[in-house]
């Protein structure tokens, strides 16, 4: 009975979409805003705080009808890289993946040299990834280097 | 070079530079020369740098082009709210050639994505300033009669000073042995000494500048300490005379000995050191003149 109990879901089940699972508590409303999520009209369920035997607690995101584009989702690989998406079809889980880090994040992270010309200009921020593990960025125009605990989201 | 716009020193390679160097002397041999006939070239310095924007306008003079420009944003329409983008394109109409000094990071590489003709960078903010380092390398290159395998001690404000950090750059394709003599609190920053490690160009730091290091060195680079680099200004009061060059300490140096200087000094080299022929900083600044004509040739793809 308690066995059973723990299998049931703590968000309804999707039939089809994309969960976003594993979602650091504190990162999930950026995370949604990321993924502009305001701007869909499909049915969204948004969890917080769900109990994880891997991390504690965590954040998740149900969107129907909705499977994204490697290069929108990986967006959100800057602010929660261990994130796990599962594609839905069906009631059935048909894909699981993870977000990678890109090499460039265009117009996405606010420089932090408040000297830097994105800062003054109206452009475009484009960083060049030049460590995947450590997440460490740098700003193609002025080349300042920022580490991921420093990395501001536009 | 990779690209037609020299923006940052990183973009040249070995190549690169020992090309720009090898034209720099043949203008030197012969300053006056036609090759910009019928050329424009801009100077936009939206902040005021009266050596630099000098030194560029010599050399397009020398070379037969015109300029126009400005050596005040405040008299422009970038102070009327004017995008630099816009400024670009609209002088982009009117010129061969951009020679752009900016008070921020990056407004260079940005002019050179969005204009339509050749940018040189002449400074923007703490960044860079490509053409300082290809003189300093030409200063080099003239004084010791080779690019490779020479002994270089920089001392002063290594954590920084921008044109340290870029002959750093421009030095790694020539095995150099460095010293870096700095202060505790400027000293040479990790991401240049990691250069150094990956490329296995030997360095080590010293916080006393003393005659054995001068004794080793076949080029002296001082830079100047800055009062408003310090948070404890006790620690600079400590410091500030502590790497000063005086003529004194030049007695046993090698015969090849060179001393440079970015200018403008303060007091880091006493003026006794003014008439030692080893003292090198006012020819640095004239070979400005020869590296500049050479860097214009380059981007504008003209044989020289």
């Amino acid at each position: 009975m308690a066995v059973e109990k723990k299998k049931e879901l703590q968000v309804a089940a999707l039939e089809n979409g994309t969960a976003i699972d594993h979602i650091p508590p504190r990162q999930l409303f950026k995370v949604a805003y990321l993924l502009e999520l305001e701007k869909m009209n499909n049915t969204i369920t948004i969890g917080n705080n769900f109990f994880s035997k891997k991390m504690g607690r965590k954040g998740v995101i149900k969107i129907a009808d909705k499977f994204f584009e490697q290069d929108e989702i990986n967006r959100i690989a800057l602010i929660a890289p261990n994130v796990i998406l599962n594609e839905i079809r069906d009631f059935e889980v048909v894909g699981k993946y993870r977000v990678i880090l890109p090499d460039e994040l265009v117009g996405l992270v606010k420089c932090n040299n408040p000297k830097c010309i994105t800062n003054n200009e109206p452009m475009p921020t484009r960083f060049d990834v030049i460590n995947k593990e450590k997440g460490t960025i740098k700003c193609r125009y002025c080349e300042r280097k920022i580490n991921k605990e420093d990395i501001l989201i536009k | 070079m990779k690209s037609k716009s020299l923006v940052s020193i990183d973009q040249c390679s070995e190549e690169d530079i020992l090309r720009i160097l090898e034209n720099a002397a043949g203008f030197e041999k012969n300053p006056n020369r036609t090759l910009l006939e019928g050329k424009v070239a801009a100077t936009l310095f939206f902040e005021p740098s009266t050596r630099t924007r000098l030194s560029f306008e010599a050399a397009v003079n020398r070379l037969g082009g015109r300029v126009i420009g400005f050596q005040d944003a405040s008299t422009t329409s970038s102070s009327k709210g004017e995008t630099l983008k816009d400024t670009i394109l609209m002088v982009s109409n009117y010129a061969d050639l951009i020679i752009m000094r900016h008070h921020l990071e990056g407004a260079a590489r940005y002019a050179a994505e969005v204009s339509g003709i050749p940018i040189i960078n002449a400074g923007d903010g703490a960044n860079q300033h490509p053409s300082q380092t290809l003189l300093d390398l030409y200063s080099i290159r003239k004084t010791q009669g080779k690019l490779t395998g020479l002994t270089i001690t920089i001392v002063g404000d290594l954590k920084y000073g921008r044109t340290v950090h870029s002959l750093i750059v421009g030095m790694s394709h020539f095995k150099p042995t460095f010293h870096f003599v700095a202060p505790d609190e400027l000293r040479m920053p990790d991401e240049q000494k990691n250069l150094c490690d990956k490329l296995h160009l030997p360095y080590t730091e010293h916080t006393c500048f003393t005659e054995e290091i001068i004794n080793r060195t076949d080029i002296l680079y001082m830079t100047r300490v800055q009062r408003e680099r310090f948070t404890d200004l006790e620690e600079y009061e400590r410091v500030k005379n502590v790497y000063i060059l005086r003529n004194d300490m030049l007695k046993g140096s090698r015969e090849n000995l060179r001393i440079l200087h970015p200018l403008p000094r303060v007091n880091e080299i006493a003026y006794d050191v003014d008439d030692n022929p080893k003292a090198y900083f006012i020819q640095q600044a004239r070979n400005g003149l020869f590296t500049r004509q050479a860097i214009i040739c380059e981007v504008l793809g003209i044989n020289s």
